[in-house]
């Protein structure tokens, strides 16, 4: 690790991986630091990605692929089934990936490109100099040395602090964090090509519980509630253990994996002077999927973007960085979180007998695309009442 | 003092006594997974790999306690 770079990154996930990567290919220097002494693990990830979404950044390797989704189930809160088939009947439309060889495989990417990587590295604070971040102090096997950059890119996940300590709120309301717990299942009777989601205030309140299948017999089976539904006796650890009892009483646990998933709106504002938030550190996790390696990667790869033309052009102010909040806001994905935002809102004030009515009536559908988008404009077309409920939002679906 | 150790005094004038609390971190039941950092009010807390830390500025204020996903820490009062 050098003490000077264009651009310095915090964290080794997807966000960060991809920011470093593409820093380097637009000709700039860059540095990821990750505080854990490896890359990949621990994962706290369901590991979901679409299919599309993925290819938008790199080709599908089986040697970080667990399994390949044909389809997906939702059972209602009274038990009732629903099976979602991708319109072509067996084709795939979406992978379970192993994070802890994917996240390797972009970061050794970044590295290839010619990213300087420092793992079991913590940015400890900032290097401010007049309300400008220029640089990090990093903390290595108790030495710190200061790492001065032109642009810092912060990745540092839900757990994200370096943006704090620049003066960015980034505190997630309670409600709004998903208290999670996952376990990696073994010798469990599964579909290994299709996700499973349990809706229902006595199987996960205000959030879901999953199985997505990573080959045959074994899953990641977790759970996700709202932090405002938690507390003693009633946290998600008890509702996964209560289901892992009931569902898959001889499977065994092989992984115990615990972790928060923001599902709040993104920051108010992603930059600062000297400084580009991305990823779940910008809290940009689809609020109704909590998935968020797709958004890590796209906010990633444009905050390099934007730093680089910053850089270029000597100029690396907030009001000079803000064309990559303008534009990850502008684009699909910060639309599609805008949009599932307000259906999350709806979707968890629903009381179980309105949701069972819901799921109840769009059982039979056969969706075109396999998005949550079109699910949701089906559900809509099936009970046009909820167009009234929805309101405005409604009207930006059609 | 062990760094998880934080006492919030706070002088009750009615009862004429002081009131202790302290988040206490049960790192045998914590997982290390910085949910209860994403919610922290006062920035207190930090995931450093996999040891939890709480700094001075915390007020016991309870809500990383309360969406602990294992039940890990635990505010503590002491009359």
């Amino acid at each position: 690790m050098k003490n000077k770079y264009d651009v310095l990154v915090i964290g080794g996930g997807p966000a960060g991986a991809l920011a470093a990567k593409t820093a380097v290919e637009k000709g700039l220097s860059a540095c990821i630091v990750e505080k854990r002494p490896a890359i990949g693990a621990p994962v706290r990830c369901a590991e979901g990605i679409g299919q599309d979404a993925l290819h938008e950044f790199i080709d599908p390797d089986p040697r970080w692929i667990s399994a390949e989704m044909t389809g997906a189930t939702i059972v209602a809160p009274d038990g009732f089934v629903m099976k979602l088939e991708s319109e072509f009947a067996g084709s795939k439309v979406g992978y379970v990936l192993d994070r802890k060889f994917f996240d390797r495989e972009l970061v050794w990417k970044a590295a290839e490109a010619g990213a300087d990587v420092a793992v079991k590295s913590r940015a400890a604070a900032p290097i401010m100099e007049n309300g400008v971040v220029k640089g990090a102090k990093i903390e290595y096997c108790g030495k710190v040395s200061s790492v001065h950059a032109d642009v810092v890119i912060a990745a540092d996940g839900v757990e994200s602090k370096f943006s704090k300590w620049c003066g960015v709120d980034t505190t997630v309301p309670v409600r709004e964090i998903m208290s999670s717990v996952q376990y990696v299942m073994a010798d469990i009777d599964i579909d290994e090509h299709s996700t499973v989601f349990y809706l229902g205030n006595e199987v996960a309140p205000e959030g879901y519980l999953w199985i997505f299948p990573k080959g045959k017999r074994t899953a990641n089976v977790g759970i996700g509630i709202s932090g405002k539904k938690s507390g003693d006796g009633h946290r998600a650890k008890d509702y996964l253990d209560r289901f892992v009892k009931k569902t898959f009483p001889h499977g065994k646990t092989i992984e115990y994996i615990p972790g928060g998933v923001s599902v709040c709106r993104p920051l108010e504002c992603t930059v600062a002077d000297g400084l580009i938030i991305a990823g779940d550190a910008a809290r940009v996790v689809d609020p109704l999927t909590g998935g968020g390696i797709y958004n890590a990667m796209f906010t990633g790869r444009l905050a390099a973007q934007v730093a680089a033309d910053c850089i270029g052009k000597g100029d690396v102010s907030k009001k000079a960085l803000m064309p990559y909040d303008k534009q990850w806001r502008a684009s699909k994905m910060g639309k599609a979180i805008e949009r599932n935002y307000h259906i999350k809102e709806y979707l968890i004030k629903l009381p179980d007998p309105k949701l069972n009515e819901i799921i109840h009536s769009v059982a039979k559908l056969n969706l075109k695309e396999f998005t949550t988008i079109s699910l949701v404009k089906e559900i809509i077309r099936v009970n046009p009442k909820l167009v009234l409920e929805l309101g405005a939002l409604a009207a930006s679906l059609r | 003092m062990p760094r998880n150790l934080i006492f919030i005094i706070t002088i009750n004038e009615e009862k004429n006594q002081y009131d202790l609390s302290m988040l206490k971190v049960h790192r045998d039941i914590c997982g290390y997974c910085g949910c209860c950092v994403s919610v922290c009010p006062e920035g207190a807390l930090e995931l450093i790999d996999a040891y939890l830390s709480v700094e001075k500025n915390c007020t016991s204020c309870g809500v990383c306690a309360k969406v602990c996903p294992l039940g890990a820490l635990e505010v503590v009062n002491e009359k």
